[in-house]
């Protein structure tokens, strides 16, 4: 069963439901408009596509305020755009062109939004948990008052990064939520096979912090739990491990032939879990929106869509001499 | 004779060298049906079994700890890192255990064990997965560092690395894995500390390695219809490095420039440079050693400035003239 939003829509409002909609519908169709161009060769290099993995993002970062912070990963996409980014400029990083965010530099495997308080995507899996606790030191130093939420994924709770940041993160009680997009797969490697126990939230008994399990795929449980965490941390109750059970729809990457898991299972989730699917009856029925606010809604993702990729395909290239330009060193 | 790729090669010779010898096994991420990152153990799982190929968790610093204990026991481990980037991870085990265990020991014990991994530029893959990190092992006294630039050189060079006591680092060129070339069916070794003079030539002498191997070639062909004759040598081996083979070519050429894709400073290059300068050929020089390598600055996105970061054809063709050009007092 999925969250009821009626209790959400007093609580929260009917505004930021649409809005989560319409969150998770951009990020779905900004990695299907990636992919398009990808295939047309006009993206080069590799990207990680986020599609079935909306609702964590977007769940998690409807729980932060501007001045919270978010460390991403390799698969960021939808991170960056949950937690409030131009996307314009975000498509023109991914053309590599000067108008992006990194000016071309960083691509998909690291983009970062400063200003949003995006620290970064990450090229190294589980690079950024230590850096989420370092901003979350600086939160508390400064009594800043921010969260960071670190997310990541199954296969980085295998890294010693993972385990070394969070027990350094429990034992000086840092602002830190550690979000596990548990999508089942490292690149190829079943997460049954890499470790031996059943959820990965159980990780966090041997850090003395709290272990939560939510479904990935429902979009206010994402929610309100990472609410829940957002205020321990605020009010100096330390770190939470939040493991959030999902898939992702597509291969790892773009040369992914999928022969580590079954079609069947892949069916299973697109048909049957997909989380943006189930809210949108969900607000239908719950009469938080009405079939002409949907179909508004969809038109707006694509307007702005068109409008990013008209905008990054006409941005010029960076110029060669930016070459050597932001090296200090 | 049958033509294959550099990645078909090496798959190749680590299939019978498994076959062959009870102790020798493979281990890394995602090594087993996907076939790895880059598909070099493609089906090796399938035919050999999981207890040969091993498919780990993403856990670098525990896979190469895992060799040297292994080595140090009697076994022979080919150790696949993903991406050499990720070195950074397994650094301890590399450079402070295995390098140094059969030192500190008076002699005692051996750590046959060697590290297979991709490096190099030119795929978009950005900062974090694109650099060429040879010149720190070959700092660490203890350690073999190489680099193959041909399926040949590939299969002959895995062999002698294989049937060597000691740590081996492997580095493989992402570009290079679907060239073709020759390759004897049977098993064959090439010695470590043989260089190969990939083209004879009179004028100058081009130290290359790795991919600049091939880059380094099409620049003498086009420097040739300028009459200019180009020597192309590739050491294939840095760690041991054959001096006297390059000190040789030299003295004929009287000019050398040395080509390498890492940033040019602290790069391997500078010690063949010094190393020329310090010999006998030293008297035999028309004009200054001259090193083209690496801007220095982490590999950008974008595709043009990807290009112009490491050295292209024109780069080497424009340093093999200005080497021309200038005359000893
Ligand atoms: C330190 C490191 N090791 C390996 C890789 C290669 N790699 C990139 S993504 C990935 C799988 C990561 O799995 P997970 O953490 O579950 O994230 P997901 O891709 O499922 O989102 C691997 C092995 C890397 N980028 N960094
Ligand atoms: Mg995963």
């Amino acid at each position: 069963m999925k969250t009821s939003c009626a209790n959400y829509i007093s609580e929260i409002g009917r505004d930021r439901l649409k809005d989560m909609l319409y969150q998770m519908l951009l990020i779905r169709r900004f990695e299907e408009t990636v992919e398009r161009l990808f295939m047309q060769g006009k993206i080069h290099g590799t990207m990680h596509l986020c599609i079935g993995q909306e609702p964590t993002a977007v769940g998690a970062c409807a729980a932060l305020t501007n001045e919270d912070k978010i460390t991403s990963t390799h698969r960021g996409h939808g991170h960056c755009i949950a937690k409030g980014t131009d996307v314009p400029r975000m498509m023109a990083e991914l053309l590599g062109k000067k108008t992006g965010h990194c000016k071309g530099k960083g691509g998909s495997m690291h983009i970062a939004d400063l200003e949003k308080g995006n620290l970064g995507a990450n090229g190294i899996v589980a690079g950024g948990l230590p850096i989420a606790c370092g901003a979350a030191l600086t939160s508390l130093k400064k009594q800043a008052g921010f969260v960071v939420v670190c997310f990541f994924g199954d296969g980085a709770t295998n890294e010693g990064s993972f385990h070394e940041s969070l027990n350094l993160a429990s034992i000086w009680n840092l602002p830190v939520i550690f979000f596990c997009e548990n999508n089942q797969y490292g690149m190829s490697g079943n997460i049954k096979e890499m470790t031996k126990i059943e959820h990965l939230s159980e990780r966090a008994s041997s850090y003395g912090i709290p272990g939560e399990i939510v479904d990935g795929t429902d979009v206010l449980q994402v929610y309100e739990v990472t609410a829940k965490a957002v205020e321990r941390a605020r009010n100096g109750e330390g770190p939470t491990l939040i493991e959030a059970k999902t898939y992702r729809w597509k291969g790892h990457s773009r040369s992914d032939a999928r022969k580590y898991r079954a079609r069947e299972e892949e069916q299973d989730w697109m048909n049957n879990k997909d989380g943006i699917k189930s809210f949108r009856e969900q607000l239908l029925r719950d009469r938080a929106v009405t079939e002409q606010e949907v179909i508004e809604i969809e038109e707006r993702v694509k307007q702005l869509l068109e409008e990013a990729t008209e905008f990054a395909e006409n941005s010029p290239e960076p110029s060669i001499e930016s070459l050597e330009a932001d090296v200090y060193a | 004779m049958r033509q294959i790729t550099y990645a078909e090669a090496l798959k190749e010779v680590m299939s019978q060298e498994i076959k062959a010898n009870e102790n020798v096994f493979i281990l890394g991420e995602d090594i087993g049906i996907y076939g790895g990152a880059f598909g070099v153990t493609n089906g090796m799982e399938s035919e050999l079994g999981r207890d040969k190929v091993l498919s780990t968790p993403i856990s670098e610093a525990a896979i190469s700890g895992v060799a040297v204990g292994a080595a140090l026991t009697g076994m022979r481990p080919i150790l696949e890192l993903q991406f050499s980037d990720f070195i950074t991870i397994a650094m301890d085990q590399i450079v402070n255990q295995a390098a140094k265990l059969r030192y500190m020991n008076g002699g005692k014990g051996s750590i046959p064990m060697v590290v297979r991994t991709p490096g190099g530029s030119g795929a978009g893959f950005a900062a974090q997965h694109s650099q060429s990190l040879e010149a720190w092992m070959t700092h660490i006294p203890g350690l073999k560092v190489v680099q193959p630039s041909t399926p040949y050189d590939a299969k002959g060079l895995f062999k002698a690395a294989l049937d060597d006591d000691n740590p081996v680092i492997f580095y493989e060129h992402k570009l290079l894995y679907g060239i073709r070339g020759e390759v004897p069916e049977e098993t064959y070794s090439i010695p470590l500390g043989k260089a190969d003079i990939k083209r004879e030539g009179s004028d100058v002498t081009v130290v290359a390695t790795s991919i600049m191997v091939h880059r380094a070639l099409q620049a003498a062909d086009q420097l040739k219809k300028e009459g200019i004759s180009v020597e192309v040598i590739d050491p294939r081996t840095l760690v041991p490095l054959d001096i006297d083979t390059i000190v040789n070519s030299v003295k004929k050429t009287n000019r050398a420039v040395v080509v390498y894709e890492a940033v040019q400073r602290g790069g391997y290059g500078a010690e063949i440079a010094s190393l020329i300068n310090e010999s006998e050929a030293f008297d035999y020089l028309d004009a200054p050693v001259t090193r083209l390598g690496g801007k220095a600055v982490p590999i950008p996105y974008n595709p043009n400035l990807e290009k112009k970061a490491v050295p292209q054809v024109e780069d080497i063709v424009n340093a093999v003239k200005s080497t021309l050009v200038t005359l000893a007092k």
